[in-house]
């Protein structure tokens, strides 16, 4: 790889004492990823984070999507802020990626308008009666993760290594359109070769697959599946990735929004069942993670309490490859031990 | 007799110095080995495409002259005034005192690396016109194992004209690059599907547009209007272009054994630093005249005069005709 100028451009990521909000459709995708995230913050690495009971949506989905108005966005987001200012932090720390581009949408727009900010307070403290003070730092949970990933090697169980060949597994990383493509300079990296999932990968011994429709979007753009008619676009999407990325034979997936990570995985089922086709030799499907779920296994978290069962495409080959220890009896096993029903399987993509 | 010392052995140093040393004593300073190296690099001059290597010989016969010494390998970092004169201090802290200097330092190519998401020195098979060039030259156009392209595409406009990047002006020369460069590789390959991105076609010189005419009509070049957003390489080592094509008003995904990023001219390092030293430093790190339409050859400071792409991006042929302007300002102002 030659040189990269934007190496030489470091975003600042705070080091310590977070207000984490939390995301709107994580939980229900990637059940385990937020509190893996707040597991590694707190036990692994030491640090405080605040996980507030009164946080809400910051209505990325219905902004994007022109049913939620800027003014409306815009309070909202003041709320968020008036919840930190609350509690005594300043460094904010999204969960979503829409929920980043978001915030740093909305600080940018203060800054360059500062009667946007007058009104934003004027609406806060008409509606509620709260206050609130600007972060210093806005950062996604990938950044943090990001700056600690040599910390954290430090502390992993296991590396990105296949276990039978000793070879770096392959792994494309997808980077949330959000993330960087509005401001890169708030993206570790760039829009075009952003490092933060890269960063990681390289660091815990895998390796990046660099395929040519890498940059691409994973077809999540909210009016391309909003409407049920218009799904089609964000298959296309999706599967013109797959296509590109088919060929490097990928072990598995990364992602850092949640809507990337949740297409890129039920999308291959879809096009399974439309096209018989898999993107993977042994027709199981290519894995796909998000960073905490990567981080939580590498540093032996058990893959069911991370709810790898829960993705569409099934995680076993990977954590074979890996060297992972799970025990299979148990992956349907609810909170406490209750015994959950098992999905049916599906008809071409094998499980 | 007067002592001039000219800075940049280039077209514009050497024609500047071959008029002057008639009548004065001449130091001519050039901070790479041999002079002329930016037009030592070129194959073929637009738009007759007269040999670069030929032009330079007889540049190089102008040099022989008694009046002329010549300091090759001598990089001048430093242009102060001294009493009447000024005072030239190299990089290993010689001094030269001259009564007039002549800034000549020209140009360098824009660093491509800088525009990533083309992926210049990241993917094989994407090289600057400066690359290309080079390998006309050999008479030899290869893909990055070795075999005549089936593609090639050329991106105008990389690192002119543009926002991210900061130069904002045109590089004025690019243009006509690519046509000279598209009909030269239709010469060596005759087999080769060649396109050109564009914004817009600046065929500003004379001939220039026929050139232009002929390599659509002649020589089969395709001109497609629109800027590439993205370069990537595929899994056989090709590069996969994203490009608009605004007149058809479609997106457009094709791959293409090289993609040629038309660099555009920058400022070179020498012209930021001396023009900068001696108070004449203008946009975008260009040496500044006191007025492009009478005085394009003076600059503000006594007894320092500026010739060529020190200035501005300069063809080859208005550099030299530059350069004499500047030689009878200054026997004018001399005398």
């Amino acid at each position: 790889m030659g040189k990269r100028f934007w190496n030489e451009y470091q975003k600042t990521i705070a080091k310590d004492h977070f207000f984490y909000e939390r995301s709107c459709i994580r939980q229900t995708f990637f059940p385990g990823s937020e509190a893996a995230f707040l597991n590694i913050i707190r036990n692994d690495l030491g640090l405080d984070i605040y996980d507030s009971s009164h946080q809400h949506t910051c209505t990325g989905i219905g902004y994007h999507a022109d049913v939620v108005p800027f003014e409306t966005t815009m309070t909202i987001v003041a709320r968020l802020f008036s919840l930190m200012t609350e509690k005594g932090y300043e460094n904010y720390v999204p969960s979503c990626v829409t929920s980043f581009g978001i915030f740093t949408e909305i600080m940018e727009k203060w800054e360059e308008n500062p009667a946007l900010l007058e009104q934003a307070r004027e609406l806060l403290h008409k509606a509620t009666g709260r206050t609130f003070e600007l972060p210093k730092n806005i950062a996604h949970p990938s950044d943090i993760i990001f700056s600690y990933r040599n910390e954290l090697k430090e502390k992993m169980k296991y590396q990105l290594v296949n276990r039978f060949t000793g070879k770096p597994l392959k792994v494309v990383e997808h980077i949330g359109c959000h993330y960087a493509k509005i401001f890169p300079k708030h993206g570790v990296g760039n829009a075009e070769f952003p490092y933060v999932l890269a960063g990681m990968i390289e660091s815990w011994g895998g390796e990046v697959v660099d395929y040519p429709e890498r940059r691409h979007c994973c077809g999540f753009g909210f009016r391309q599946y909003l409407v049920q008619e218009n799904r089609g676009y964000s298959v296309a999407n999706s599967r013109k990735k797959f296509e590109s990325m088919e060929p490097y034979e990928p072990d598995f997936i990364v992602a850092n929004c949640p809507g990337c990570a949740m297409f890129l995985d039920k999308w291959q089922y879809t096009i399974a069942e439309m096209e018989h086709k898999t993107y993977d030799k042994e027709g199981y499907g290519i894995p796909v993670l998000t960073y905490e779920e990567m981080a939580g296994l590498l540093l032996g978290y058990d893959p069911w309490e991370l709810g790898l069962q829960l993705h569409q495409v099934q995680c076993e080959s990977l954590l074979n490859k890996i060297g992972v220890e799970y025990d299979p009896r148990t992956k349907y096993n609810g909170y406490g031990g209750k015994i959950l029903p098992k999905p049916n399987k599906p008809s071409v993509l094998k499980v | 007799m007067s002592k001039i010392a000219i800075i940049g052995a280039g077209p514009a140093g050497i024609e500047v110095a071959s008029i002057l040393a008639k009548h004065h004593e001449i130091d001519l300073f050039e901070q790479e080995a041999a002079p002329l190296c930016n037009i030592r690099n070129k194959a073929l001059l637009f738009p007759d495409f007269t040999s670069a290597d030929e032009l330079a010989d007889q540049l190089m016969l102008k040099l022989e002259h008694p009046h002329i010494a010549t300091h090759y390998g001598v990089k001048i970092q430093d242009l102060r005034r001294d009493g009447s004169g000024w005072q030239l201090t190299d990089s290993a802290g010689n001094a030269y005192p001259a009564d007039y200097v002549v800034l000549a330092t020209g140009y360098e190519v824009f660093d491509a690396h800088k525009k990533e998401e083309l992926g210049y020195g990241i993917y094989p098979g994407i090289i600057t016109s400066l690359d290309l060039e080079k390998m006309i030259k050999t008479g030899k156009v290869t893909n990055t194992i070795g075999d005549p392209p089936k593609t090639v595409s050329f991106l105008q406009c990389v690192g002119s004209r543009d926002e991210k990047s900061g130069n904002h002006y045109c590089s004025k020369v690019c243009c006509v690059t690519a046509v000279k460069q598209a009909i030269e590789v239709r010469k060596l390959l005759p087999n080769t599907a060649i396109y050109v991105f564009y914004m817009d076609l600046r065929m500003w010189g004379q001939g220039f547009e026929e050139m232009y005419r002929t390599a659509q009509e002649q020589y089969g070049i395709n001109f497609v209007r629109g800027r590439i957003s993205e370069a990537a390489s595929t899994y056989d080592q090709r590069v996969q272009l994203k490009a608009e094509d605004t007149l058809m008003g479609l997106p457009l995904n094709m791959s293409t054994d090289l993609l040629v990023l038309m660099v555009g001219m920058c400022a070179s390092v020498g012209t930021k630093a001396l023009a900068q030293a001696a108070g004449i430093a203008g946009d975008y790190g260009f040496a500044q005249s006191v007025s492009e339409h009478l005085r394009d050859n003076l600059t503000e400071q006594e007894g320092l005069f500026v010739a060529g792409a020190c200035k501005r991006p300069m063809s080859v042929n208005d550099t030299i005709q530059d350069a004499r302007a500047a030689a009878i300002t200054i026997l004018e102002k001399i005398s």
